[in-house]
């Protein structure tokens, strides 16, 4: 397949180029999303001239009737791609998520469904001082949610390609972009490809610890794993890139290889989707393992202002390497924390 | 929209109504009496006295127009043309329902029927009815998209944010709020200053009425010429319809709330038996027609309560069918 070198928002602009230019039934709507604004930071730039405002859409800051409006026209068998600028901004229209889109196929018993993608964004990490409302990490709330899908992109090519899953499958899924990834560049299909929810990526080979990552964590993840490699060990780094569903046969495998675990996200420690991972991990795995699982969160505090308290905030590559070395180093000292 | 003086609907359209309101009370009966007496368990929200608006609404709109509604739904969904036995089978739960047991009085829907969604959830289903209004203005269909809710829905934000877009994009949405004067069990003069329902449409630059949504006659003169209104491309139109909610919010209300003077007085202008009057003096029916039609509704909603109770439970097997389309790997 032909690829070019271009930005994770070049990549998803071209996704929904295609995707737009596939299939009539499918349309996006959200705020400022059409040209001349082209989107708050410029994914949908282009599109509106491209296709017309009726299929690329501006609304009113109206987000209970944007998410409301994308499930109505999903019922009648159009694949909305609705926009929600920010994650921070959801709770504003989560019931049509949650008591909506997520249930129709079951409360009808597959008569209905409203197959919509929502896309958003996390500026979390950003260190731009967004703070407290603009700038969380919430993936965790909506794994709590059956019948919903849950994405989250941390390559050019994996935005791409979720993206186009995301929007032609059948169920409905929120798409969760991160903001300071947007510019980060890589090799992209160039024609339409698409790539299975459910499907990790092993980034990369080792035989001692699997870390397990998804979104901003995998660069971090990597720049740790370089550390680790130039002290002789010898990580296996996963991508999830979707959190529901996780691919925990990929997981499971790696770590009866390492039989050590570190789980890495810029969402909450606390009840993250690390908790998930390493329940799952001890459960299936127990008698291999050769220490208890690791995880490195973000703290239990609203994302603060200034980027000394926000870098405190999320996990450091410092407190990977920390973690994979608490693996490493037995089990007495990997208890401590 | 201005109110026309208008001249009778149809002979046939009145005789429609009455049959879809009598059905309507009987279905409501039966329910209410099973639940009470412990035939049956189920969570049920009664719409007897509000049968008016949603016989007119269902003879007013085409069988291919979309309807949404709410929890207390089912007379709308009998006006739709929703069969009972499926409806009863919904509020049951039992395993003949078309949700096969997943959805309950609360969230049933019939697209056969036209009936996209009833919702739980106060005021959300109008958001949902501008995207099917969108997808039949998208589609260029004529179809035309109404939804129905209470009073209190008026007060949430669904309402304006969704009533707001309608407006923006022109949609061919009817509003018809169902104002039965109380939202759960607060009265509406304790939440919200509006006199009139109907004026916030003016906030949204489209018109708003006010009719008597007892009177069978005068809702569907109204809602046709909003319905008509929308089919021609002239964008929505917030019909409220003046009503009385008899039995409380839910089975089992105690309606401590409603003082008494107000209920015997709702139930004195009965819309029932006082559309009976009207049909019988204006000689639209006979006395034989009106006892033949109330007869065939109570025998027709037996007939589908006895099919329901007999009819099996889901199995529990069949509880992960239908969380989603593709479950690869999905959590159990």
């Amino acid at each position: 397949m032909q690829e070019r070198e271009m930005t994770m928002l070049e990549a998803l602009n071209l996704a929904l180029d295609q995707a737009l230019a596939r299939d009539e039934r499918v349309f996006l709507l959200g705020e400022d999303i059409a040209d001349p604004a082209g989107g708050i930071v410029g994914v949908t730039q282009g599109l509106s001239t491209k296709y017309g405002h009726d299929r690329v859409r501006d609304t009113p800051i109206s987000e209970a009737a944007i998410l409301g409006a994308a499930v109505g026209a999903g019922l009648q068998g159009f694949r909305a791609v609705a926009e929600i600028m920010f994650i921070d901004l959801i709770p504003i229209a989560l019931d049509q998520i949650l008591n909506h889109a997520a249930k129709m196929r079951f409360m009808t018993s597959g008569r209905l469904s409203s197959p919509i993608t929502i896309r958003t964004a996390t500026l979390g990490g950003m260190g731009m001082g967004t703070g407290a409302t603009h700038g969380q990490t919430l993936e965790a709330w909506f794994m709590h949610i059956p019948g919903l899908k849950v994405a989250v992109p941390a390559t050019p090519a994996d935005a791409k390609g979720l993206l186009t899953t995301a929007i032609f499958d059948d169920d409905p899924v929120l798409f969760i972009e991160t903001g300071a990834l947007l510019g980060t560049r890589g090799a992209v299909p160039v024609d339409e490809f698409s790539i299975p929810f459910g499907q990790a990526e092993v980034v990369r080979s080792g035989n001692d610890v699997t870390i397990i990552t998804y979104g901003l964590g995998r660069p971090q993840v990597l720049a740790a794993a370089d550390t680790l490699a130039g002290e002789g060990v010898s990580d296996e780094v996963i991508d999830l890139r979707t959190l529901l569903p996780i691919d925990f046969p990929t997981v499971l495998e790696s770590v009866a290889k390492t039989r050590r675990a570190v789980i890495v996200h810029y969402a909450t420690r606390f009840a993250g989707p690390g908790a998930e991972l390493a329940a799952t991990i001890t459960e299936e795995l127990f008698s291999q393992l050769a220490a208890p699982v690791a995880r490195v969160g973000a703290k239990f505090a609203p994302i603060p202002q200034a980027s000394s308290l926000e870098a405190e905030v999320f996990p450091s590559v410092a407190a990977v390497v920390e973690a994979a070395h608490r693996t490493m180093s037995g089990t007495a000292e990997a208890l401590v924390r | 929209m201005e109110m026309r003086p208008s001249s009778p609907p149809p002979a046939a359209v009145r005789r429609r109504m009455y049959e879809l309101m009598t059905l309507m009370k009987a279905a409501d009966d039966r329910m209410t009496k099973g639940i009470t007496t412990g035939e049956f368990i189920a969570v049920y929200f009664p719409h007897r006295g509000q049968e008016a608006t949603a016989a007119a609404l269902g003879a007013a709109l085409r069988p291919t127009d979309q309807l949404v509604t709410t929890y207390r739904g089912v007379h709308d969904h009998i006006g739709k043309g929703v069969p009972l036995v499926d409806l009863f089978a919904e509020i049951l739960g039992k395993d003949i329902a078309p949700g096969r047991g997943k959805a309950g009085t609360m969230h049933i829907a019939s697209p056969q029927a036209g009936v996209m969604l009833s919702t739980g959830i106060v005021g959300a289903g109008i958001p949902v009815a501008v995207g099917l209004a969108l997808a039949a203005q998208l589609e260029k269909a004529d179809r035309v998209v109404a939804v129905t809710f209470g009073d209190g829905a008026t007060n949430t934000g669904a309402f304006h944010e969704a009533a707001n877009m309608a407006a923006v994009w022109n949609l061919p949405l009817v509003l018809v709020c169902q104002n039965n004067l109380y939202g759960e069990k607060t009265p509406i003069g304790m939440t919200m200053k509006t006199k009139q329902i109907a004026d916030r449409a003016r906030a949204y630059e489209f018109p708003g009425v006010r009719v008597n949504g007892n009177d069978p006659d005068e809702a569907y003169a109204t809602l046709s010429e909003a319905i008509e209104r929308a089919r021609a491309g002239e964008g929505p139109t917030l019909v409220e319809c003046m009503t009385f909610r008899f039995r409380g919010h839910s089975i089992g209300d105690d309606m401590v709330y409603i003082p008494k003077e107000q209920l015997a007085d709702a139930e004195a202008k009965d819309p029932i038996p006082t559309y009976r009057a009207r049909l019988l003096s204006s000689g639209v029916c006979t006395e034989e027609e009106l006892s033949s039609i109330e007869a065939t509704a109570l025998n027709t909603v037996e007939e589908a309560v006895k099919t329901v109770v007999d009819a099996p439970l889901p199995s529990p097997e069949s509880l992960m069918a239908h969380v989603y389309a593709n479950p690869d790997k999905a959590p159990v």
